[in-house]
């Protein structure tokens, strides 16, 4: 198989006619100021999407973004210009807009040395082509089919399925060009169900970073459909969530995006940097119980956080961000690294050439620990068990966060009993790490479907924990 | 400005013509060009500079009953020629749905008026640093417990839009858009609390003043300092103006094609019912003269016209494009793309009006989180805002949740407030709801 850098000049510099002579020359232009960092993104990217509606082949959609960004850093400011034509002409002139933020004066650019060292945590495929389109077709009615037949309640059933083919170039003034070619794949099930007048919906989806093929492994897509209805039907029976302040215990998984809101957002460079972070200044200090060690792990094979490189073209990392409850690490991109005197942890992440790279998460969980997750549940006299969510935000400012379960049951007497609808859990983040009173030995990670948004760009994350306990936390219901 | 509209025609209508040779029964194609800078200050020196360039054409083509799409952010003729195809290629693996295809002819927009949208801004990179600068430095200055900043931004941007398709209708309008932000932190002991306020507009002589956007940033964000929690209740709920559209969009997306005829809404078979009191009228104004929603003509080209949504608390008709209003057996009420220029009506009421209404409950400034479910209407939501007692404002509070039912929370709405002067295409004044839950302590 061809290497990613490969594939990149192919994709990218070859049809524009451009070699290493003009990455120079664009360069050049760059460090033409006095900027202590410049970088040029080229990417290319291609999705393809497929919608199943009423039982047909509603929509299909085929896109494409091609484009460079340009990036000049000197001290804290940054100059920054975007084309969606790559050709030399507007890259010369993007090169000069951006580093006019920067004082007269020239940096001399370093020749271009290929960094070819990149792990392959996935392979550097199309996952457009790995399967026929009568076959990606013969999927999305599969599912549709399956969901249908799990209970006749089921009245509607929508099936998406999203292909992404996305190919990196970076070129840093180190003289570094490294590459990345990113393949994603996702789909999802979401279903309404109808009973006597009433109506619930639930969904459930996956995802990762390889071929189609991955979703007729282990029969994986036709589960999702399952789980879709199984979560609506719950629904179905739930009665109102409790409101006050109660024991909560979070379901392994996907349940962890608790983490990201709570604690992960708050432990990005910039924030820190900035002292705008609820946890600003207090690395080294206790942060959370003793149980907790929290990991951003950039380096899982094929999951959907995980990068080769970052968007900076640094190496992924396994990063610790709290080890027994002592807070050990931020997540750095290069600027903030710099101007905080310390490395890059390979998080510089950015939505797109025409966006900005700034700290991200990749994928953030909790280790497990030695709890058996029954034992957990039954430790709860009067509280909530919460295993599904739809999203969270945090005010990394205050530290508060806000979730909402999409799938949740009251606990009673060390007994899961009813299920409940609409509990939103608030929060405040450092505080609920303290709360951590049981860690399941369960660890489990989600199923690929993580989103992150922050400061208007959208990135593909993951996240994960075991089962834990929190003795105490906020459950916004509406049975006061 | 002209020769880039004619241009970016020339483009739509090449488009349509290749997608015709490709054999596509019928087509439709949007193009736009967006440029602009967007600059960002912190704690008095320049941070960001960023001069934006956004290109990008989607088309779509019908063969009879089946349809394709695609897009791309490259114009060059090799990439949308490209695009063309793979939409055409699409088309032959979809499925054939009696309710797909153009919008009827006989709606296009006949006529393209002047919505008077287009009002560049012709600003260098340092008057607009300058600009943002007093901004954060009004913010700064306001009180000593100010001591950080996330910044303050000037943005300008102008865009051309066209969009065509085979019934021969071909749109084309330019538009601008500037705005003026700013987000400070505020400590005192151990709270740090942080806040933001802005300004968006058409024109840029109707921009608020820097400074006035920096005061208000500063205040909003001193308000919030040392927040209490509440413990859990009942209560009476004023949503601020500033959080009140959210409301409004719940209630949009809960009468949208899409959620009806997939049924997955709690406002069902709702037309001709009353679904707010008597006393609430929501209208939607498309044609609003330098209006931040405008437009003559929605996305699939059907001529919009001002209407009432809900008059006198009954609801008058959903919110419809051409493909949900053929399935629901309905006529198009020309909202592809959505609904422009909304607004709820006002009673003479202000804001300190509806604290002494409500004496005892809580005003909502913020809410966080996804805690709305369009099935159900079940709605559970992070909050912030302030704890009010003798109709007067006592402390602010945070870490709490409300939570109710859309349905409910729209029929219990008792006053609408004047105080309808916030930023954006949404014209409302602060809610007052009759009750809610509170969770907290």
């Amino acid at each position: 198989m061809p290497t990613s850098l490969a594939l990149a000049t192919q994709a990218i510099l070859e049809p524009a006619c451009l070699d290493d002579k003009h990455l120079e020359q664009i360069m050049g232009g760059l460090l033409s100021r006095q900027v202590d960092y410049a970088d040029i993104y080229f990417q290319s990217s291609k999705v393809e999407s497929w919608v199943l509606e009423d039982g047909i082949i509603k929509e299909g959609n085929f896109n494409i973004e091609k484009g460079a960004g340009l990036r000049a850093v000197s001290g804290e400011k940054t100059g920054f210009a975007y084309i969606d034509e790559i050709e030399m002409p507007s890259l010369l002139e993007a090169a000069n807009t951006a580093c006019a933020i920067a004082r007269a004066g020239q940096h001399k650019s370093q020749p271009i040395s290929n960094q070819t060292v990149s792990p392959n945590l996935y392979q550097p495929i199309n996952p457009l082509g790995t399967m026929e389109q009568s076959q990606k077709i013969e999927l999305l009615r599969s599912l549709d089919a399956q969901a249908r037949k799990q209970d006749p309640r089921v009245s509607q059933v929508i099936v998406s399925l999203v292909a992404v083919h996305d190919t990196v170039l970076i070129y840093s003034n180190s003289g570094h060009l490294s590459s990345d070619v990113r393949p994603l794949v996702r789909v999802n099930v979401s279903v309404i169900v109808e009973d006597k007048g009433r109506r619930e919906q639930g969904s459930s989806g996956g995802g990762a970073r390889t071929g189609l093929d991955y979703f007729l492994e282990q029969d994986r897509a036709l589960g999702f459909a399952r789980k879709a209805v199984q979560q609506a039907l719950v629904n179905l029976e739930a009665v109102s969530a409790p409101a006050g302040m109660m024991p909560v215990v979070l379901g392994s998984g996907w349940p962890g995006v608790l983490l990201h809101e709570a604690v992960g957002h708050g432990l990005e460079g910039d924030f820190n940097r900035k002292g705008t972070s609820a946890f600003s200044g207090r690395m080294g200090e206790k942060v959370a119980s003793d149980l907790c060690t929290v990991v951003d792990d950039g380096t899982l094979e094929n999951r959907r956080g995980s990068l080769n490189i970052d968007d900076e073209g640094i190496a992924s990392e396994n990063t610790v961000l709290i080890e027994n409850g002592i807070l050990k690490g931020y997540m750095q991109d290069t600027m903030n690294a710099r101007l905080m005197k310390t490395r890059s942890t390979g998080n510089g992440r950015r939505e797109s050439y025409a966006h900005l790279p700034m700290p991200r998460m990749t994928n953030t969980y909790m280790l497990a620990g030695q709890s058996d997750p029954e034992e957990i549940i039954r430790s709860v006299d009067k509280g909530l068990f919460a295993v599904n969510f739809g999203g969270g935000q945090v005010d990394i400012t205050s530290g508060k966060f806000v979730f909402s379960a999409s799938e949740a049951y009251l606990i009673e007497k060390g007994k899961i009993t009813h299920p409940v609808k609409g509990a939103t859990l608030v929060g405040d983040g450092p505080e609920v790490m303290t709360q951590i009173s049981m860690v399941g030995n369960d660890l489990e990670l989600d199923s690929g479907v993580g989103v992150c948004g922050k400061e208007g760009q959208s990135v593909p994350v993951g996240v994960g924990q075991p089962t834990l306990k929190i003795d105490n936390l906020t459950v916004g219901g509406t049975d006061a | 400005m002209p020769e880039k509209l004619e241009q970016l025609k020339q483009v739509v209508e090449d488009i349509l013509s290749q997608a015709r040779s490709q054999g596509a029964s019928a087509a439709e194609a949007g193009v736009s060009a967006t440029n602009g800078i967007a600059t960002t200050v912190r704690l008095g020196e320049t941070e960001t500079i960023e001069h934006n360039s956004d290109n990008g054409m989607g088309i779509t083509v019908y063969f009879g009953q089946r349809k394709g799409s695609a897009s791309t952010t490259d114009l060059s003729p090799e990439a949308i020629k490209q695009t063309v195809e793979a939409a055409c290629h699409i088309a032959r693996f979809t499925t054939d749905d009696p309710y797909s295809g153009l919008a009827n002819a006989e709606e296009m927009l006949a006529e393209q008026p002047d919505l008077d949208l287009y009002h560049p801004w012709d600003i260098t990179v340092d008057q607009a640093i300058d600009l943002a600068l007093a901004c954060e430095t009004a913010a700064l200055e306001t009180d000593s417990r100010i001591q950080n900043s996330e910044g303050a931004s000037l943005n300008t941007a102008r865009g051309f839009h066209v969009y065509g398709n085979s019934h021969g209708f071909l749109g084309a309008y330019p538009s601008t858009r500037h705005s003026l932000s700013c987000s400070v932190l505020a400590q005192d002991g151990n709270s740090m609390q942080r806040d933001y306020w802005y300004d968006t507009s058409r024109l840029p002589e109707q921009l608020a003043t820097p400074e006035s956007i920096g005061k208000k940033t500063a205040e909003r964000t001193l308000a919030r300092l040392n927040p209490r929690k509440l413990k859990t209740r009942t209560v009476p709920v004023i949503f601020r103006s500033d959080v009140a559209p959210s409301l409004l969009r719940s209630f949009i997306n809960a009468i949208r094609g899409s959620s009806l005829y997939r049924k997955s809404t709690f406002m069902l078979d709702k037309l001709g019912q009353q679904v707010f009191p008597e006393h609430i009228t929501i209208s939607e104004n498309p044609l609003l003269a330098q209006g931040l929603g405008s437009s003559a003509y929605d996305s699939d080209g059907v001529a919009t016209r001002a209407r009432k949504i809900v008059e006198n608390g009954i609801l008058n008709s959903y919110v419809l494009d051409a493909y949900s209003s053929r399935k629901l057996g309905m006529a198009n009420t020309g909202n592809a793309g959505g609904v422009r220029n909304l607004s709820i009506s006002q009673s003479d009421k202000t804001f300190d009006d509806l604290l002494r209404e409500m004496q005892t409950g809580l005003v909502v400034t913020e809410m966080m989180g996804q805690g709305v479910n369009p099935v159900t209407g079940d709605y559970s939501r992070g909050a912030a805002g302030f704890w009010v007692e003798n109709g007067e404002i006592q402390y602010p509070v945070d870490e709490i949740t409300i939570a109710g039912n859309l349905r409910d929370m729209f029929s219990m709405l008792s006053f609408t407030g004047n105080d309808t002067d916030n930023p954006g295409s949404i014209k409302t004044g602060s809610w007052l709801v009759e009750k809610m839950t509170i969770a907290g302590d």
